[in-house]
């Protein structure tokens, strides 16, 4: 059984950009644990015959045409940033504080 | 910031060292639409205008594969030899930055549509090296940054703003196995690399293979390892590198700076590096850390993709000729020597020639043009021939007044520079400018009889029988008619009108 250390939560949250307490990382590497553990019966379960799915429906195949719709108008597009410049979205600056 | 580094001399550092090459090449598809929304693509318009919500990662929105990537992805395949995948899926690479504003890149991890393939790549002189293709991946390209402040870095930069036309946009990534045994032949071989697979993309049609405008960007990762070692030394990746010619630079550079480094008993760092335009040098990007730690797993709201053999089959037959393929039939077709036709393919006038031949001139007059008068006027304006402005048409026109007799070589040199300043066709430029070649016999006649009035010592020596002096004649009308006449029709009148031959 995979055991979650805490280092690992806190790497993973720091690459999630989450901000967890002490506390939280405490707890949650035991929850990952739990919910890890319960999810390996599944696959416990699946025998050499049946193949990974990253989908629930057996579909494949699923195209659009390569024909353009639904546009947003450029005033569309940035009515919900917090801030924009010339027709752009205007970010912090990217390399602060590294 | 940008602190130049030691480097070592190319041959000193071919003495003691092998280099490692490996490619990763992002080629823009140039699909009417975005790869997984119904957003156009196109470059160059307003800002934010070819987005949908999908496009800008806003809540709820769904990816819907665009089937004509998938169709481009195997003509590429299929192009490179390689295997297509009968069954792939997506995956998510995550990572924030502000240019993909989904926090993840859709691309695919271990099940990449196209594997195993290879390219032969033919340098200057005609050896040809086969590169491996490990294989090509279909994802989503990031947006536009534009760093405000800092001059325009991103160091420095009070903020960045963000243009998402650009993502979305269909890309299919090239990545070749290490490249080992180029020795010094390895930037030649960099840059020929790159120019095959930008010409292959542009044959086939999928993308429009304009490296100025991104189409075609390369990331170059560079190794030495000390001669006769069996294990590849530590590498760095030269990223987005723009042209051919930077390419062939950035892969010397980095086998320079590399040898310095190991001669002085250090270790190479396993790192990104920016390529430098101006001072044609890299320097450090950031070290592989943690940051690339993307947590790939398979995209849950894109199902896989499964390409049976009859859509591979027809592909095949319906994919373009292939530029090494069409090479070897037009030296055929145009009779040039190995050499005439090499000569052709690195001046980059192959396509003109073939556009002029099929418009209706020779072979040989074509290629005289496109690498003599066309190429030298291209030198002098330090433009490429393509955009000197001179098209095959024009050049079918000049042959066409030549064999008129309307203008001689002489003046379709000039009527030539004229076209590629723009003053209009070659037949309104020797209308405008009045350059015909003077056939009229009144004033050639003329022009004769005043050449006889002023050299009685040369009409004698001629009359004397010294037929070569005639020579001394012609150059005066012609001085008279400003090269417009036609030399052989004066020759005749001078005769006639000496009473000789």
């Amino acid at each position: 059984m995979p055991e979650i250390t805490r280092d690992q939560v806190e790497h993973l949250a720091r690459l999630a950009h989450i901000r967890m307490t002490d506390e939280e990382l405490d707890t949650m590497s035991g929850d990952l644990e739990k919910i890890l553990e319960h999810v390996s019966a599944v696959q416990a379960a699946a025998g050499d015959d049946v193949t990974p799915t990253s989908h629930p429906i057996a579909l494949e195949n699923v195209f659009r045409e390569d024909v353009p719709a639904g546009m947003l108008t450029q005033e569309e597009a940035l009515d919900q940033a917090p801030d924009s410049e010339d027709g752009q979205f205007k970010v912090p600056a990217i390399l602060d504080g590294e | 910031m940008s602190h130049a580094e030691q480097t070592m001399d190319f041959a000193e550092a071919m003495e003691r060292f092998d280099p490692v090459l490996g490619f990763e090449v992002h080629v823009e598809l140039n699909t009417a639409t975005k790869i997984f929304s119904s957003a156009p693509n196109a470059f160059g318009d307003e800002p934010n205008t070819n987005v949908t919500p999908l496009d800008l990662g806003l809540p709820g929105t769904l990816p819907v594969l665009n089937r004509e990537a998938v169709e481009y992805a195997i003509h590429l395949g299929v192009a490179l030899d390689a295997q297509v995948a009968e069954t792939c899926r997506f995956a998510r690479k995550n990572y924030f930055y502000p240019d993909t504003p989904k926090n993840f890149q859709t691309s695919q991890y271990d099940e990449p549509i196209v594997f195993d393939g290879h390219l032969d790549v033919e340098l200057e002189d005609g050896e040809v090296f086969r590169v491996e293709i490990e294989r090509a991946h279909l994802e989503d390209d990031a947006g536009k940054l534009t760093h405000v402040g800092g001059s325009g870095r991103i160091q420095g930069a009070s903020a960045s703003l963000v243009d998402y036309n650009r993502a979305g946009v269909p890309l299919i990534e090239i990545v070749t196995k290490p490249i080992v045994g180029a020795g010094a032949r390895a930037p030649e071989l960099a840059r020929a690399y790159v120019t095959a697979i930008r010409d292959i993309v542009k044959a086939i049609g999928i993308s429009d293979a304009r490296m100025e405008h991104g189409n075609v960007r390369c990331d170059a990762n560079v190794s030495l390892m000390e001669k006769g070692a069996d294990r590849f030394g530590t590498r760095t990746e030269t990223k987005n590198v723009g042209s051919t010619r930077a390419v062939q630079q950035a892969v010397t550079h980095e086998i320079q700076r590399q040898a310095a480094v190991l001669a002085a008993g250090g270790t190479v760092t396993q790192e990104t590096r920016h390529w430098h335009e101006d001072t044609r040098t890299t320097t450090s990007g950031r070290p592989k850390s943690d940051a690339d730690d993307y947590r790939y797993f398979p995209e849950p709201d894109l199902v896989p993709v499964h390409v049976d053999a009859a859509w591979i089959e027809r592909v095949r037959a319906e994919l373009p000729e292939l530029p090494a393929v069409r090479n070897r039939r037009l030296k055929g077709e145009w009779g040039f020597s190995d050499a005439e036709f090499r000569d052709v393919v690195n001046a980059g006038v192959a396509d003109q020639i073939a556009e002029t031949v099929e418009a209706g001139a020779s072979a040989a007059a074509a290629r005289k043009w496109w690498m003599g008068e066309i190429a030298r006027l291209a030198n002098v304006a330090e433009k490429e021939v393509a955009e000197l402005g001179v098209t095959p048409a024009h050049v079918v026109e000049v042959e066409e007044l030549i064999a008129a007799k309307t203008i001689n070589d002489k003046i379709a040199k000039q009527v030539l520079g004229f076209v590629a300043e723009g003053e209009g066709s070659p037949k309104e430029i020797v209308e405008a400018r009045s350059l015909a070649v003077v056939s009229d016999d009144g004033a050639l006649t003329a022009a004769v009889d005043a050449a006889i009035a002023d050299n009685p010592d040369v009409v004698a020596k001629i009359q004397g029988g010294k037929m070569a002096a005639v020579g001394a004649l012609i150059g005066p009308v012609m001085k008279a008619t400003r090269g417009q006449a036609d030399a052989g029709r004066v020759r005749e009148i001078v005769l006639e009108r000496l009473g000789v031959g």
